[in-house]
């Protein structure tokens, strides 16, 4: 009988094995974000949704975020587009380019954008002049967010349209629809849910971006530096409302958003 | 109808040239080759889906070299169906007609035209997913026909389909092209489908159009010998499938009896593969229907295998092993039976 359970045991040895490991590095993600939300009474976190400088920054990253993902939108997914439907050299070095933002420090980047888009450099200069500024400002975050959130949109879209048979739209061709059409009624919809979930990694890594920000825009203030200063100036206790509220937005919206994504992929 | 004119595409590893064809109205024409000879890029370039090189297109008289894929005219099947899977059967069927802005009453007539013309109105509400592989391809024929296009591209429509459903869609392809006595042009690498559908055939091969002519020319008369290759391997017959006396059926080819299994009848092609005949020195009793006497006029020596000629007096090519063929000491002119069994005979 033990013989039997033990030879039952050895077999699924892997299995086993694989289950433990896997499961440390679960209890490394969830107790600290559980801890951190259960640590703060339930009064204290709406006493501190109420405090104005918190709801004005949570609102502001959501919506700066929301703008950072739309300027993706418009300019990531026709690039998606592109490589996913041509072979030329060097594509893949630009493939790889558009993964840098992922790997550099974000402090980095943020260096990196104010030297293009500080008041004293060309697009600075070039974008002062019709009354945008950046620095210290909300275009400041938004091109923030989008240097370092953009690759995740426009490499789930690109898989998506790589997913889309070309004869498709080569069928739309010859049933009389333009380039244009057949883009719009055959491969947008067949790929709308890569672009869908890849909007919604690009908001949620928007919606947490720090680093970059804090160079280029401080003030004013989007939550993750609001619970750094904080943290800085007031300590623990101060923080710890703000970043567990932070939290449990991010995480109702991002179950909310991926539930819509995979109802469509059930149907 | 369509001529094409010293067409040069570039495939890539490879370049198809001097490509000359001109395919008459009402005409059933097959291209003819193996894969990877270009055969699809070739019909996407007639379609203007692929760019060409060099050479001209003209349809009905007018050039359409340069001309958008999209005002062509020209319908498309793909082998593996390309149904638009974010739309219905319905949909799919529309989507041309709503391109074209045809009027919604229009819309509908012509749906319940092309439905009714392949026999698929009972699947208009349902997901290509959720079709098998011959109403998808029936599905695929009615999408192509609902922009009334003045030529209809195949590309190999039957490869993908297994023996039941390809007899069904090759059947739906006769009666398409016999009815609206539309301009087809079918790709293909079967040697049989080619036979049983074309009026005639360009065979392609080697980057070119190797020969063009009716079925009987291609497979009596191959003009080199890629095509030869092509027809030999197979026999192939033409002849006419009747009743026999015992309920079964026989074909009669010039005047010889076969024994056959086959629920078509009417005046029809046989292949037998050479490797599925006997070849004896004394008359075979066995359980195989066909035996007859002939003699070997033709030896070719293939290393470890032989195809003989046998003369009874229709010719038969049979495969050999070396081993088989020395141990029987076969020579040309050596009189010897050769067997099959009905069922080795595919009729079509």
């Amino acid at each position: 009988m033990v013989a039997q359970i033990w030879r039952q045991i050895a077999a699924r040895r892997l299995t086993i094995t694989f289950l433990l490991l896997g499961l440390i590095i679960l209890l490394f993600i969830f107790v600290p974000l559980l801890k951190m939300i259960f640590s703060s009474s339930p009064s204290l976190l709406f006493d501190t949704l109420l405090e104005g400088e918190v709801r004005s920054a949570i609102w502001l990253t959501l919506y700066t975020a929301l703008l950072a993902t739309a300027v993706g939108l418009l300019l990531g997914v026709p690039l998606a587009y592109f490589l996913a439907r041509h072979r030329f050299p060097g594509k893949r070095f630009v493939e790889a380019l558009i993964d840098v933002p992922i790997v550099v420090p974000h402090t980095a980047a943020g260096v990196a954008l104010l030297f293009v888009f500080g008041q004293n450099f060309l697009a600075g200069k070039a974008f002062h002049s019709i009354g945008i500024d950046f620095v210290s400002a909300v275009p400041g975050i938004v091109i923030a967010m989008l240097f370092v959130s953009v690759p995740f949109l426009i490499d789930s879209a690109k898989q998506g349209f790589e997913k889309v048979d070309v004869r498709l739209e080569k069928v739309a061709r010859t049933l009389g629809a333009s380039p244009w059409q057949a883009f719009f009624r055959v491969s947008l919809p067949l790929c709308w849910r890569s672009i869908f979930a890849g909007s919604v990694m690009m908001w949620a890594r928007g919606i947490s971006e720090f680093g970059a920000v804090l160079i280029l825009a401080y003030h004013p203030m989007i939550a993750p530096i609001l619970v750094y200063e904080r943290l800085e100036e007031y300590g623990l206790d101060y923080a710890l409302p703000v970043a567990s509220l932070l939290i449990i937005i991010c995480l109702l919206i991002f179950i909310g958003l991926r539930s819509i994504a995979y109802r469509g992929e059930r149907a | 109808m369509i001529e094409i004119k010293n067409l040069a595409v570039n495939l890539g590893t490879f370049l198809l040239e001097d490509i000359n064809l001109s395919i008459e109205p009402g005409e059933y024409f097959i291209i003819l080759g193996p894969t990877g000879a270009g055969k699809t890029i070739l019909l996407e370039s007639i379609a203007g889906l692929h760019p060409i090189k060099s050479g001209e297109i003209w349809l009905n008289g007018r050039e359409v070299t340069k001309l958008e894929a999209e005002k062509r005219g020209i319908g498309f099947v793909y082998q593996d169906y390309a149904l638009f899977p974010h739309l219905s059967v319905k949909g799919n069927l529309l989507f041309g007609l709503k391109q074209k802005r045809r009027s919604k009453g229009e819309r509908q007539l012509i749906v319940e035209w092309v439905t009714g013309l392949l026999g698929v109105s009972h699947l208009l509400e349902r997901n290509p997913s959720t079709l098998s592989g011959g109403e998808r391809q029936k599905v695929a024929l009615a999408r192509a026909l609902s922009i009334s296009p003045q030529v209809l591209l195949l590309d190999e429509p039957l490869s993908a389909l297994d023996p039941h459903a390809r007899e069904g869609v090759q059947q739906e392809l006769r009666q398409i092209h016999h009815r609206l006595k539309a301009t087809i042009v079918h790709v293909t690498h079967d040697f049989e489908e080619a036979i049983a559908l074309g009026d005639r055939i360009a065979v392609l091969g080697e980057g070119r159009i190797l020969q063009v002519g009716t079925p009987e020319q291609i497979f009596r008369q191959p003009n080199s010998e890629f095509v030869a290759r092509f027809a030999m391997s197979r026999n192939i017959f033409a002849g006419e499938v009747r009743d026999a006396d015992d309920g079964h059926a026989t074909i009669t080819i010039e005047g010889m009896k076969l024994d056959v299994v086959t629920e078509l009848r009417g005046k029809l092609h046989a292949s037998l593969r050479p490797e599925d005949i006997l070849i004896s020195q004394e008359p075979l009793r066995s359980s195989a229907r066909n035996c007859l006497r002939g003699t070997i006029t033709h030896i070719n020596d293939r290393g470890s295998t032989l195809y003989l000629t046998v003369s009874t007096p229709l010719d038969f090519i049979c495969l050999l092993t070396r081993r088989s063929f020395e141990e029987m000491g076969l020579r040309v002119g050596e009189e010897v039976h050769v067997t099959f069994k009905a069922s080795a005979i595919h009729v079509f």
